[in-house]
């Protein structure tokens, strides 16, 4: 059942309403990171998610970015 | 390679788009031409539907290919980029929904039922065709321009493409405008919070709550955004139940009691804290929380107007075009066109289509999805407000929407008051509505979100009744107003704070420096400052404050509009497209001429602060007080500000004659020229990066 072409799309919606979800709130998709340090940076050190949250929830308010009135 | 906008029309598809434009206007025509029955608000959403979707369809695709030749082959900044972080390739619906969750707020959902006072047709009107031709344009040609030029933001391109002392001017301009929007929005919290013992105490549990969800977040589950939100969701409800058992019972009632003045100081001490306190421990959680409430009560109010179908009470047009409104003054042009500011054209939007977006789409080619298109989602947002507001009671919508000095303090001379306008009502109306919501009065509660949530509780009540769900709906409406708003007060201040130590280090270095406490302290005590003197000034203004500020935020946000739609136009110039000029160049003309209008007659004329502030000093001289004011300390006090409220005026006024002549000048100079002359970053295919990479 689990295996199942509807299961399929559902989870891949729903990792797609995750993401978004992450993304308005500022916090990038972590697994997407992982595989870029991977693939371009494999001298640096993986973070956990633990740390790459509190790194992004940080940067989130630095800048001038924003939200609407 | 085939994709949507390159293929041509099938006949099946003119058929289609054929049937949506006659459904259209035949829903338009109901909407516009029924006189003396009340139109039901299917129709109204039929037609804005119909429009939108006509809009995105033909004018979205033009703009696209023709005026910013967008070019799916063509490697975008997130492509170029790519640091995993920042700039990362993204599923063009998870963009979607992160840049419709930056650009709705609380800005749709106000403006739209302050503007009902003239009734829903002018309002609905200028949603749909502003939206149209101006707030989705100037969203989708800044994300467009800000994609061809390595996401660089607003700012930056103006100093590219207009000069460096224009980028100077915008930066300024900009700081102004945000000091207004965080004082007019915590205004509209002041005035839905003003002795509702209720709505105090919710509003108030959500420190506590977000102190918890951070701590959380941070020590017990990090990261957990969805988890802890849906904690703080059933904990926001609670305190909502809870807060019918705080006003019923008077010693604790009274502790979350308070006037205008005492609430604006509260906010003004919070917005201090929260924005000098770490963010994980307030500012984050909150944000969370309110993103999430901001699209499920969007949603709900949605399913509420559809399953709910209510009759528009509100006149197609009222007597009130003609300037002499109890909400706020002046005439429909340019009035209108200052009040409703988001939902059809919203400055603020630039700053984010120029922001997280352009780095995150994958392709050009999606550009006009997510800035048209979550422009079109955020005008529907407006048009559902108006709904809203229009399916009250008339004689309710003034009641609330009036300030004390036109309607007094009790519902006998409110309903006589309101009658005489021509929207009879008994004072009986107005105390059960008052009853209802759980409230002891609705009077002058203007700011449009006590409106809206009584709005939104009649509709809801409409679908699930029950006894006491309709007071629940009232204020769980207005806590997720404040809490989002609060939000922006928090984040805004941040920005606010950050952008006063800039200008503060290119005078004294040392002070730029974002993790120098000093500095850090003083430039968020200026920020607070800076709107915390406008809201006091609002919280004590004798007209309830709305009805003084709102147009200077009008102002101020369409002035910023008006600045980010001229350099798309010199943008076009500078392509050598002069003959699609016109695409951003009339909404441009159209917001210049909109706000140097309004501001002109708010600097001179029967409805300018100049007036105000002259009345008060003859009364003064002459030794006589003018109500409000019940001493002479007061009477100074509003002719201050309403000195200050001038001044501000002409500074928007002199900045968009500035940035008008900047943008001419160098239209003339381009248009001179014999080849393009646009800043773009060079043109690389994406088919070559991505061979490159693989």
């Amino acid at each position: 059942m689990n295996n199942s072409p509807l299961h399929g799309r559902l989870s891949h919606v729903w990792r797609r309403l995750v993401q978004t979800a992450r993304l308005s709130c500022g916090i990038p998709d972590y697994d997407v990171y992982v595989a870029h340090l991977r693939a371009h940076h494999p001298e640096r050190k993986v973070p956990s998610y633990a740390e790459f949250f509190r790194d992004r929830q940080t940067a989130r308010y630095k800048g001038t970015g924003g939200r609407c009135c | 390679m085939e994709t949507i906008a390159t293929k041509p029309a099938s006949v099946t598809s003119k058929i289609l788009w054929i049937i949506v434009a006659v459904i259209g206007a035949a829903c338009l025509a109901v909407v516009a031409l029924r006189r003396g029955e009340p139109v039901n608000a299917i129709w109204v959403v039929a037609a804005s539907i119909a429009v939108l979707m006509i809009g995105y369809r033909f004018y979205s695709r033009f703009i696209d290919r023709h005026v910013l030749q967008m070019d799916p082959g063509r490697a975008p900044p997130s492509v170029l980029r790519n640091d995993g972080l920042d700039y990362v390739p993204t599923d063009k619906w998870v963009v979607f929904g992160h840049h419709f969750a930056a650009i709705a707020g609380a800005g749709p959902l106000v403006g739209p039922v302050l503007a009902a006072q003239m009734g829903y047709l002018p309002g609905t009107l200028w949603i749909l065709f502003g939206v149209v031709f101006a707030g989705a344009v100037q969203d989708f040609m800044i994300l467009g321009l800000s994609i061809r030029r390595d996401a660089r933001s607003l700012g930056h391109m103006l100093r590219e493409e207009l000069g460096p002392f224009a980028g100077v001017v915008a930066m300024f301009g900009l700081l102004a405008l945000m000091m207004i929007v965080l004082a007019v929005l915590a205004l509209v919290v002041v005035k839905a919070l003003t002795h509702s013992p209720w709505g105090t105490f919710s509003v108030a549990c959500t420190i506590p709550i977000a102190l918890l969800m951070g701590a959380y977040l941070r020590w017990l589950r990090p990261g957990r955004i969805l988890e802890v939100s849906l904690i703080g969701l059933v904990l926001l409800l609670v305190s909502i139940a809870y807060g019918a058992h705080v006003a019923a019972t008077p010693e604790l009632a009274a502790m979350f009691d308070f006037d205008a003045k005492a609430l604006a100081w509260l906010l003004i001490a919070y917005g201090f804290c929260a924005s000098v306190l770490p963010v994980w421990l307030l500012l984050a959680p909150r944000d969370y929380l309110s993103t999430f409430l901001k699209i499920g009560t969007i949603v709900l109010l949605a399913i509420a107007i559809l399953f709910a179908a209510p009759q528009l009470q509100m006149p197609a047009i009222s007597r009130f075009i003609d300037g002499t409104g109890p909400v706020f003054q002046g005439q429909l042009f340019p009035f209108l066109f200052i009040t409703i500011a988001c939902g059809a054209v919203s400055g603020w939007h630039s700053i984010i289509a120029s922001g997280t977006t352009p780095k995150l789409l994958s392709n050009e080619g999606e550009a006009r999805m997510v800035g048209y298109g979550g422009m079109l989602m955020e005008g529907f947002v407006a048009i559902m407000a108006l709904i809203a507001a229009a399916s009250l009671h008339p004689g309710v919508y003034f009641s609330m929407n009036a300030p004390t000095a036109l309607i007094g303090n009790t519902v006998e001379h409110a309903a006589s008051v309101i009658s005489q306008w021509g929207f009879v009502v008994t004072p009986d109306q107005l105390s059960q509505t008052a009853h209802d919501i759980g409230e002891t009065s609705i009077l002058s509660r203007a700011g449009g979100a006590p409106t809206l949530a009584v709005g939104m509780a009649q509709l809801l009540h409409n679908i699930l009744p029950g006894e006491r769900m309709m007071a629940f709906w009232y204020h769980y409406a207005i806590l997720f107003e404040a809490l989002f708003i609060l939000t922006t007060v928090d984040a805004g201040t941040r920005v606010g704070r950050f952008m006063i130590q800039e200008i503060a280090g290119l005078i004294y270095a040392p002070l730029k420096g974002t993790e120098s406490w000093i500095g850090n302290v003083l430039a968020t005590s200026i920020c607070v400052g800076l709107w915390g003197y406008f809201l006091y000034q609002g919280s004590v203004d004798p007209l309830g404050g709305i009805n003084t500020l709102w147009p200077l935020f009008g102002i101020a946000n369409q002035m910023l509009a008006a600045i980010a739609l001229m350099l798309a136009t010199v943008v076009t110039v500078k392509l050598k497209r002069e003959r699609y000029v016109w695409v951003p160049g009339i909404p441009a003309m159209w917001l210049v001429v909109c706000t140097l209008t309004a501001g002109w007659e708010k600097l001179s004329g029967p409805i300018s602060f100049t007036v105000a502030a002259q009345k008060y000093t003859e009364a003064m001289q002459a030794g006589t007080l003018l109500a409000p004011a019940k001493n002479m300390a007061q009477m100074q006090q509003i002719i201050t500000n309403n000195s200050v409220d001038a001044t501000l005026t002409a500074v928007f006024m002199l900045l968009v004659v500035t940035m008008s002549g900047f943008s001419v000048y160098a239209m003339v100079q381009a248009w001179r020229s014999r080849y393009p002359t646009a800043q773009e970053a060079p043109r690389v295919a994406l088919t070559s990066v991505v061979a490159q990479r693989s």
